[in-house]
C-alpha cells in the first residue's frame, strides 16, 4: 500500500467521523449523512483500488481514472462553494430579519414610554 | 397635510449626523435615522439633533438600514418618505424638491440623481462617475431599468411604494435593488435633478472598487438565484 493511500483512508474515516458526530447532534438531516457516506467512500474505494477510477473514466470518455477523479472532486467542491455561499445569504436575511423586528419594538416601546411621560407630565400641569 | 418623513441610513457618522439631522427636520415633519449598530455616538447626536433613532443592534448594511427606516416610516404613518445619505453628501433641500415631485401624485419613486443636469448640480469626480455608469449598466442588464443615476442615495418613495418595498440584500446592492421592485411592482419614477456635495469626508465613505465588484457579484447573485 502506497503512502497516499493511508493519507486518504485516514481523512476519508476522520471526515466521516465528523459528520457522523455532526449527525448524532441533531445538526444534520439524514439524506445528508446518507449523501456524505455514498461520498466518502468512494474516496475509501478509489483509494484503495485506483483502477476503478479507470473503468469510469473510459466508460465518461475522459483519459485517465485519475483525471476523472480531478474532474469530478472540482465540480463537487463548486457545488459547495455555492451552496455555502446561498446558505451564508440566506442567514444573513434571516439577521437582519431579526435585527429589524428587534430595533421596530425597541422604537415603538419608547415611543409609548414617552407618550406616557407626556400624559403624566400634562396631568401634573 | 400628508406626513413626510425622512429617512437616514447611518453608521459611524457622529462627525456629520447631526448637521445632517437638523437639516432635515426642516424639509419633513419627521426624520428617522437608522443607527446601524454603529460604534460612535451617532446615534445619541441624531437623537439630539431631533431625529427618531431605531438602532440595529449590530451592523447590517445600509440595505438593512433602509429596509428597517420605511418599516418604521410607515409604522409612524407616513404618507411619503425620502431616503438620505448622513455623510452630508446630499442637501436636505433636495430632499424637499423629492418630497414636492411625490405631491404631484403621478409617480409612486423618485430617483434624485447627480448625473442628470441642471443649472447647479455640483461637479462629480470623474472616477465617481465611471462608478456611476458601471452601475447603471449593470442594473440595466440585470434588471431592465435604465436611470441616470442607479447609486443615488436620495429616493422618494409614495406611501403605497414605501409599504409594499421588499428589500432582500443587505448592503449598497439593495440601490439597484429597489429598482428591481420599481420594475415588478410597476411603480412609475421620475428623476429629479440634485447637487452632490463631495467632501473628502463622503468622498472616504464612499464606495471603491472592491466594494464595487462585491456589489455587482451581489447583484448578480440576487438576480439569478435569489
Amino acid at each position: 500500500m502506497h503512502a497516499i493511500q493511508i493519507v486518504l483512508l485516514c481523512f476519508a474515516v476522520f471526515a466521516f467521523s465528523r459528520v457522523l458526530i455532526r449527525y448524532r447532534r441533531g445538526g444534520m438531516r439524514m439524506l445528508h449523512l446518507g449523501l456524505w457516506f455514498i461520498f466518502w467512500t468512494c474516496v475509501v474505494v478509489v483509494a484503495l483500488l485506483p483502477d476503478t477510477t479507470s473503468l469510469l473514466a473510459r466508460w465518461l470518455g475522459v483519459g485517465r481514472g485519475v483525471d476523472t477523479a480531478m474532474y469530478l472532486s472540482i465540480l463537487m467542491v463548486f457545488y459547495l462553494i455555492f451552496r455555502s455561499f446561498a446558505k451564508i445569504e440566506d442567514l444573513d436575511r434571516q439577521l437582519t430579519r431579526v435585527v429589524r423586528a428587534n430595533a421596530l419594538r425597541e422604537m415603538e416601546e419608547d415611543q409609548r414610554i414617552s407618550a406616557v411621560e407626556r400624559l403624566k407630565s400634562a396631568e401634573k400641569n | 397635510m400628508p406626513k413626510r418623513i425622512i429617512v437616514i441610513p447611518a453608521y459611524n457618522e457622529e462627525r456629520t449626523i447631526a448637521d445632517v439631522v437638523r437639516e432635515a427636520v426642516k424639509f419633513a415633519e419627521q426624520v428617522i435615522v437608522v443607527d446601524d449598530g454603529s460604534r460612535d455616538r451617532s446615534g445619541e447626536l441624531a437623537r439630539e439633533a431631533g431625529a427618531l433613532v431605531v438602532r440595529h443592534a449590530v451592523n447590517r448594511g445600509v440595505g438593512a438600514a433602509l429596509g428597517t427606516g420605511i418599516e418604521a416610516a410607515i409604522r409612524m404613518g407616513a404618507d411619503a418618505v425620502v431616503t438620505m445619505d448622513a455623510d452630508g453628501q446630499h442637501l436636505a433641500v433636495d430632499a424637499g424638491k423629492v418630497f414636492d415631485r411625490l405631491a404631484q401624485g403621478d409617480v409612486e419613486f423618485v430617483i434624485g440623481s447627480r448625473m442628470k443636469k441642471s443649472d447647479d448640480s455640483g461637479h462629480m469626480p470623474a472616477h465617481r462617475v465611471l462608478f456611476n455608469t458601471i452601475g447603471n449598466v449593470l442594473t440595466f442588464m440585470l434588471f431592465g431599468v435604465w436611470v441616470t443615476d442607479s447609486q443615488s442615495g436620495l429616493r422618494g418613495l409614495s406611501h403605497k411604494a414605501a409599504r409594499t418595498i421588499e428589500l432582500r440584500t443587505n448592503g449598497m446592492e439593495s440601490l439597484s435593488e429597489f429598482l428591481k421592485e420599481m420594475k415588478d411592482k410597476h411603480w412609475r419614477m421620475a428623476e429629479v435633478p440634485i447637487k452632490a456635495i463631495y467632501t473628502d469626508y463622503s468622498m472616504s465613505k464612499g464606495q471603491n472598487f472592491f466594494v464595487g465588484v462585491k456589489v455587482a457579484l451581489k447583484l448578480i447573485f440576487r438576480r439569478f438565484i435569489g
